[in-house]
C-alpha cells in the first residue's frame, strides 16, 4: 500500500472532528482585567458585594474572617462588611427567605460562592461572563422588572448597579449579530469608571470561587523546584536500583 | 553515595523478601512464565506507575471520606449537603483543596496510564499464549475502575455527576430481562436520589476499592523501580494539580460546580474524557436491526467496545512479538484504531449534529473492524524476519 496515501488518510481522520466543530455562538464575552493580585481591588470588590449583592446572593462557602485573606482586619470585617447579625466566623448567608424569594422573582437567586468557576464554557472563562453579563443590562419594558441582558436573556435579576452604570438601550436584534447597546442617561460613574468597579467586584467574586488558588500556586512552584532538584540528582548519580526487577 | 545506595537496596530487598504482595507477585510470575525485554522500560512503566497513583488514590480517599457527606438533603442555603461537604473540604479543611486535586487528577491520570498501559500490550502481544490469565485479569482491573470512577463521579453532587449518572444508568435499563430491576437496585429507587448517592458512596469506598486490590495482586507480575521516570511523571502531575486542577474541563468540568438539580436537564450531557469513547459509540448507533431496537443495539455497542479487548489473546494472530516485527498491516490497523478512539473520544466531549454522527460511525466500525478482523489481517500479514533489533 502507498504509503503517503495512508499518511493522507490519517491526517484527514485527524482533521475532521475539529473542523466539525465550529459551532454558531455570537456573543462575544469582554476580558475581565486580572486582578487577583491587586488586594485594594479585591477589598474594594469585597464592599461592593456585600453592599448590593449579598442581599439578595448567598456565598454560604465563603467565611467572613476568611476575608483577612485579602488584607482586611477583624474590626473592619466586623465594621465594614458585615450587615447582617451574624458571627465573624459564620458563612455569607442571606436574610431573605428562599421561599419569599422564590415568590418575588420566580426563581431564587443562586448561591455565588463558586459562581464564577460555575460559569465557564466554551465561550470564555467564568469571570469573563459575569464582567460581560454585569455590563450588559438594557431597559426593557416588556420585562417585569423593567431590565434585559444581552447575555442572559430574560433575566429574573434587575440591574442592582444601574445608578453607577445608567440605563442603557439595545439598538438592533439581539439574535442578530447587529446589536448594540447604547447609554441613553448617564450614571454616576463614567463608562470607563463602571467598568473600572465591575472589573474589581469581579476580581473579588473570582476570588471567592477558590480562595485557595493564591496558595496553590505559591506551593506549587515550591515543589515543582524541589522536584527538579531531586530529578537532578537522580540523573547525576544513577541511584543503583534503577533497573527492570527481573523475577526469576 | 555508593554505600548509601547498596543499603536503600538492601532495604527494598529486606522489604521485597518479607512482603506478602511480592511473594504473590514471584508466584502469579512463575505462573505465567513470565519475562520482560530490558529495552522496553520505558513502556513496562506505565503499569507501576499505575499502582503508584492507585495507592495515592487510596490515600486521599481516607482523608476525603473524613469529611465528606453523602446527602442531598438541603442545607439552609438551598445547597446539598454533599456539594457543600466537598466545598467544605476545598475551603476549611487544612490543605483539604490539595487532597481534593490529588484524588480528582489522580482518577483521569490513572486512566490515562491505563490506557498506554493498554497501548503497549498491543504494541508488545504481552497477551499472547501463555499470559492469557493475566491479560483477562487485567481487563477485570479496566472494568473495576470503569466503576470505580462511574460512582466516584457521582460524589460531588453536581449537575454534570447527576446527569451522567442519569443517562448511563439508563442505558443499563435497556438490557434485556434484568435490565429494569438492576436499574432500580442500582439506584434504589426509581430515579437518581439519595439512596443512590449512599449505594454509590459505599461501593466506592468500600466494594470496589477491595475488589481492585485483590485482582491486582493477582495481576501484576513485575514492576519497574527506576526513580528518574518517577520524578518526571510527577513533575508533570505537579503542574497540573498546582496550576491547571481542572486540566480545561476535563478533569473537573466546570458545569459540575454547580449543584444538582433534577428539574434542570444541562443543554450537553456527557460523562468525563476517559468514557467518551464508549459514550459516542452508544450515541452513534441508530439503525433497528434484526427487529432489535437502536437504542439497545447502542447500548450493547458501548458494553461491547469495553469488554471487547478481553478477547485480544485469541484475536491476534500474528507471529511478531513487538510492534516492528510485526507487518505493516498490523500497523496501519493499529495506527487507525488509535485515531478512530482518539475521534470518538473527542466527539463524545461535544454535542453531536449530523455530520458529526456520521463521523462517529466511521469511527465506530473502525472501532470494531480493528478488533473483528484481527485473526484475518494478523494472519495476512508477513512478519518482519527477526534482525536482532526487537526485544525478543
Ligand atoms: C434583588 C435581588 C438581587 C440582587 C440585589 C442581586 N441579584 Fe443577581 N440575581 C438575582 C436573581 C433573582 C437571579 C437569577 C436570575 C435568573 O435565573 O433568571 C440572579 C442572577 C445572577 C447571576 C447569574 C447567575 C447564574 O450563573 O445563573 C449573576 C452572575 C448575578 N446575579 C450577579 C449579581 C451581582 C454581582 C450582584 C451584586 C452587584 C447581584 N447579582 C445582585 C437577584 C439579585
Amino acid at each position: 500500500m502507498n504509503k503517503l496515501f495512508i499518511r493522507q488518510i490519517l491526517i484527514a481522520l485527524l482533521v475532521m472532528p475539529f473542523s466539525a466543530m465550529a459551532v454558531g455562538i455570537d456573543i462575544q464575552l469582554d476580558r475581565a482585567p486580572d486582578r487577583s493580585h491587586d488586594q485594594a481591588a479585591l477589598q474594594h470588590g469585597a464592599r461592593v458585594f456585600t453592599k448590593y449583592c449579598l442581599t439578595c446572593h448567598s456565598a454560604s462557602f465563603m467565611r467572613y474572617n476568611r476575608l483577612r485573606d485579602i488584607g482586611f482586619t477583624e474590626q473592619q470585617i466586623k465594621d465594614e462588611l458585615m450587615y447582617a447579625t451574624e458571627k465573624i466566623g459564620e458563612p455569607m448567608k442571606v436574610v431573605m427567605r428562599r421561599a419569599d424569594a422564590q415568590r418575588w422573582f420566580g426563581v431564587v437567586p443562586p448561591d455565588h460562592s463558586v459562581t464564577v468557576r460555575a460559569r465557564t464554557s466554551a465561550l470564555g472563562p467564568g469571570e469573563d461572563w459575569i464582567y460581560t453579563y454585569l455590563r450588559s443590562f438594557y431597559r426593557d419594558p416588556m420585562r417585569p422588572s423593567g431590565w434585559n441582558n444581552l447575555v442572559f436573556q430574560n433575566v429574573a435579576m434587575h440591574h442592582v448597579l444601574w445608578e453607577f452604570q445608567g440605563e442603557q438601550v439595545l439598538e438592533g436584534d439581539p439574535s442578530g449579530k447587529t446589536h448594540k447597546l447604547k447609554l441613553v442617561t448617564p450614571g454616576k460613574l463614567s463608562p470607563a469608571e463602571y467598568d473600572n468597579l465591575v472589573a474589581d467586584l469581579v476580581a473579588y467574586l473570582k476570588y471567592m470561587s477558590e480562595p485557595s488558588a493564591g496558595p496553590r500556586k505559591e506551593v506549587g512552584i515550591y515543589v515543582l523546584i524541589a522536584l527538579f532538584v531531586l530529578l537532578a540528582f537522580a540523573i547525576v548519580l544513577k541511584p543503583g536500583f534503577i533497573k527492570l526487577e527481573k523475577r526469576p | 553515595m555508593s554505600i548509601a545506595n547498596t543499603k536503600l537496596g538492601g532495604l527494598v530487598a529486606w522489604i521485597d523478601e518479607r512482603t506478602p504482595l511480592t511473594a504473590t507477585w514471584k508466584s502469579a510470575t512463575r505462573l505465567a512464565g513470565y519475562y520482560a525485554p530490558k529495552n522496553v522500560t520505558f513502556w513496562y512503566l506505565f503499569g507501576t506507575l499505575a499502582i503508584v497513583v492507585l495507592v495515592s488514590q487510596l490515600i486521599t480517599g481516607i482523608f476525603l471520606t473524613m469529611h465528606y457527606k453523602p446527602n442531598t438533603s438541603l442545607n439552609e442555603s438551598g445547597i446539598p449537603l454533599a456539594f457543600a461537604s466537598v466545598e467544605y473540604i476545598m475551603r476549611d479543611v487544612p490543605w483539604g483543596w490539595l487532597i481534593r486535586y490529588l484524588h480528582s487528577t489522580g482518577a483521569s491520570v490513572l486512566l490515562i496510564l491505563v490506557y498506554l498501559h493498554m497501548f503497549r500490550s498491543i504494541l508488545f502481544s504481552v497477551y499472547q499464549k501463555p499470559r492469557e490469565l493475566t491479560w483477562l485479569l487485567g481487563m477485570a482491573i479496566f472494568i473495576g475502575l470503569a466503576a470505580q470512577t462511574f460512582v466516584g463521579y457521582l460524589m460531588p453532587w453536581g449537575q454534570l455527576s447527576f446527569w451522567a449518572a442519569q443517562v448511563i444508568i439508563n442505558a443499563f435499563s435497556q438490557l434485556p430481562f434484568l435490565g429494569q430491576d438492576f436499574t432500580i437496585w442500582l439506584r434504589g429507587d426509581y430515579v437518581v436520589s439519595d439512596a443512590t448517592l449512599n449505594r454509590f458512596f459505599s461501593f466506592h469506598v468500600i466494594a470496589f476499592p477491595a475488589a481492585l486490590l485483590w485482582l491486582l495482586i493477582h495481576h501484576v507480575p513485575h514492576t519497574v523501580k527506576d526513580i528518574r521516570y518517577f520524578l518526571a511523571f510527577l513533575i508533570v502531575c505537579v503542574a497540573v494539580i498546582f496550576f491547571r486542577p481542572e486540566a480545561g474541563g476535563y478533569f473537573l468540568e466546570y458545569n459540575n460546580f454547580t449543584q444538582a438539580n433534577p428539574l434542570q436537564t444541562p443543554q450537553h450531557i456527557a460523562p468525563l474524557w476517559y468514557f467518551t469513547s464508549y459514550y459516542s459509540i452508544l450515541r452513534s448507533i441508530t439503525y433497528p436491526l434484526f427487529s432489535i431496537d437502536a437504542k439497545l443495539w447502542g447500548v450493547l455497542g458501548m458494553f461491547a467496545s469495553m469488554l471487547i479487548f478481553a478477547l485480544l489473546p485469541w484475536l491476534d494472530k500474528s507471529s511478531g512479538k513487538t510492534i516492528r516485527q510485526k507487518g505493516p498491516i498490523f500497523k496501519l490497523a493499529l495506527a487507525l484504531f488509535v485515531v478512530a478512539f482518539a475521534a470518538l473520544s473527542y466527539l463524545g466531549t461535544v454535542p453531536t449534529d449530523p455530520q458529526r454522527l456520521l463521523l462517529a460511525q466511521i469511527c465506530t466500525f473502525i472501532y470494531f473492524a480493528f478488533f473483528l478482523l484481527m485473526p484475518i489481517y494478523s494472519r495476512m500479514d508477513k512478519p518482519r524476519s527477526n534482525e536482532g533489533r526487537g526485544a525478543r
